[in-house]
């Protein structure tokens, strides 16, 4: 059982600075993340695209900013349970809730924030009419473990820079890569495109285009594709292969969340704007894009900003009673978790003579 | 007032069909209409924000409208969604003009 203070389900640009702000009260985090990596939509959809409304950065990368919040949280050591959905809460008779996600972990928080953006990255499955036969039967939408296709024989199908770069990968683990799309550009960086003509040119990746599969043959697991190839004339063969890797990229779901008691409207959860943005359940909170109420705006800095609010209001939930004023970092410094410590330097006092 | 909005018709994904106004002044796309006007479910459309990187905002086009040519990000987002047709668009990628009066739009499922 992992046991936190605060209890941050999603990763993205305002879990990341409730974090900062719930460090400055003294109170611990952890969060939880579908994804493999931290950041949300700035790391997973579009984390070369730049910002233009980030206080006091005229310009900043999606990227970036992730890098940035990392950095301004890590003093206050926050714990990571990535690549894992939020699926299940419980309420315990002391009022502290457990979460737990699709793969077991359990989490034990007084508080639980909801940061979950638009909700959970779900693969996109193509419409195969067979694939949900073959699911965890030699079919996977996303990779975890490399290793299981070590000396396979493996079809990616895609055009963005997963199927590239995962194909390159895979070029030095399996037996035999082969990489479909629906047409011959593709739409990824340039490194990883001339990097996989690179392999194509040396034979290390078979390339199919424009093509797509349109079934899957076997019995209980994966033993071929069936390939629709469009170039000069159509034609439709199979395929050997292990496994089948369709990276068509992520859609986000509101998920489980949805099933939790919680109010929702427009795919939103309902908070409380006039004070602290609880939920309709006393103890969670719900923070930036997934949350809503009157004259809401889907912004990073909104989302900072009902972070900062959110924390005041969960340190009296975790030390019911107890004084508190608001503190600014200038004056009082930053006291990581970590044990270092920031402030600013000293005046220095000299006589002028 | 001069009057800045162009009439469109949008079918949703329901198959129910709206007849809107559309200002040309706002500096709006497609997608965008679609959503002022609630004609999806929140969180089913624009997902990216308009950046032709999700196609949850995906539409036939129905009219022989003339509509701005595609630019290569759309074209190679359409080449990896789901249920394209010939007449697919991105909505995020039309911005509203004066040339379309008369466009008519359906929305394509959300995958």
């Amino acid at each position: 059982m992992i046991k936190t203070d605060i209890l941050i389900i999603g990763a993205g640009p305002t879990g990341l600075f409730t974090v900062f702000e719930a460090g400055l009260l003294k109170l611990k985090c952890h969060l939880i993340d579908a994804l493999p990596q931290a950041g949300g939509q700035c790391s997973e959809i579009y984390p070369k695209k730049p910002i233009y409304d980030i206080p006091a950065y005229p310009e900043i990368l999606a990227g970036d900013l992730t890098d940035k919040l990392l950095e301004q949280c890590q003093q206050f050591e926050p714990g990571f349970t990535l690549g894992e959905r939020a699926e299940t809460i419980e309420k315990q008779e002391d009022g502290t809730f457990i979460v737990t996600t699709n793969k077991g972990t359990k989490h034990a928080a007084p508080v639980v924030a909801i940061a979950g953006g638009l909700g959970s990255f779900e693969p996109r499955k193509p419409l195969i009419h067979n694939i949900s036969d073959f699911e965890d039967k030699g079919v996977e939408y996303i990779i975890k473990d490399p290793e299981i296709y070590r000396d396979k024989k493996v079809v990616i199908a895609g055009g963005g820079d997963s199927a590239l770069d995962w194909s390159i990968f895979l070029s030095d683990v399996a037996s035999e890569v082969t990489l479909i799309h629906r047409r011959n550009e593709f739409r990824g960086h340039l490194d990883s495109v001339e990097k996989v003509q690179e392999l194509k040119n040396s034979g290390k990746i078979n390339l199919i285009t424009p093509a797509e599969v349109v079934g899957i043959v076997g019995d209980q697991k994966v033993k071929a594709v069936v390939v629709k190839q469009a170039q000069h004339i159509e034609k439709e063969f199979e395929l050997n292969c292990d496994h089948f890797i369709p990276l068509f990229g992520l859609s986000p779901k509101l998920g489980p969340i949805a099933n939790w008691g919680l109010e929702i409207e427009k795919n939103a959860i309902k908070v409380n704007n006039a004070l602290d943005y609880q939920t309709n359940i006393p103890g969670i909170y719900a923070i930036g894009d997934v949350n809503t109420y009157p004259g809401k705006l889907k912004l990073i800095l909104c989302g900072f900003h009902e972070a900062t609010l959110m924390c005041q209001s969960a340190y009296q939930i975790i030390n019911p009673g107890k004084r508190f004023v608001l503190k600014y970092t200038t004056v009082s410094g930053v006291d990581g978790f970590d044990g270092t410590r920031k402030e600013a330097p000293k005046a220095v006092v000299k006589a002028i003579k | 007032m001069e009057d800045l909005d162009v009439n469109i018709t949008i079918i949703d994904r329901a198959g129910v069909e709206h007849q809107i106004a559309a200002p040309t002044d706002m500096a709006m796309n497609l997608m965008e209409v679609v959503r002022s006007y609630e004609l999806a479910e929140e969180g089913t459309i624009g997902v990216c924000g308009g950046m032709a990187m999700c196609a949850s905002c995906q539409c036939y086009v129905l009219s022989e409208t003339d509509l701005p040519e595609m630019q290569d990000d759309e074209e190679a987002m359409l080449s990896e969604a789901f249920d394209v047709k010939d007449n697919s668009r991105l909505g995020c990628q039309i911005q509203i003009t004066a040339e379309m009066e008369g466009l008519v739009v359906e929305l394509a499922p959300e995958s």
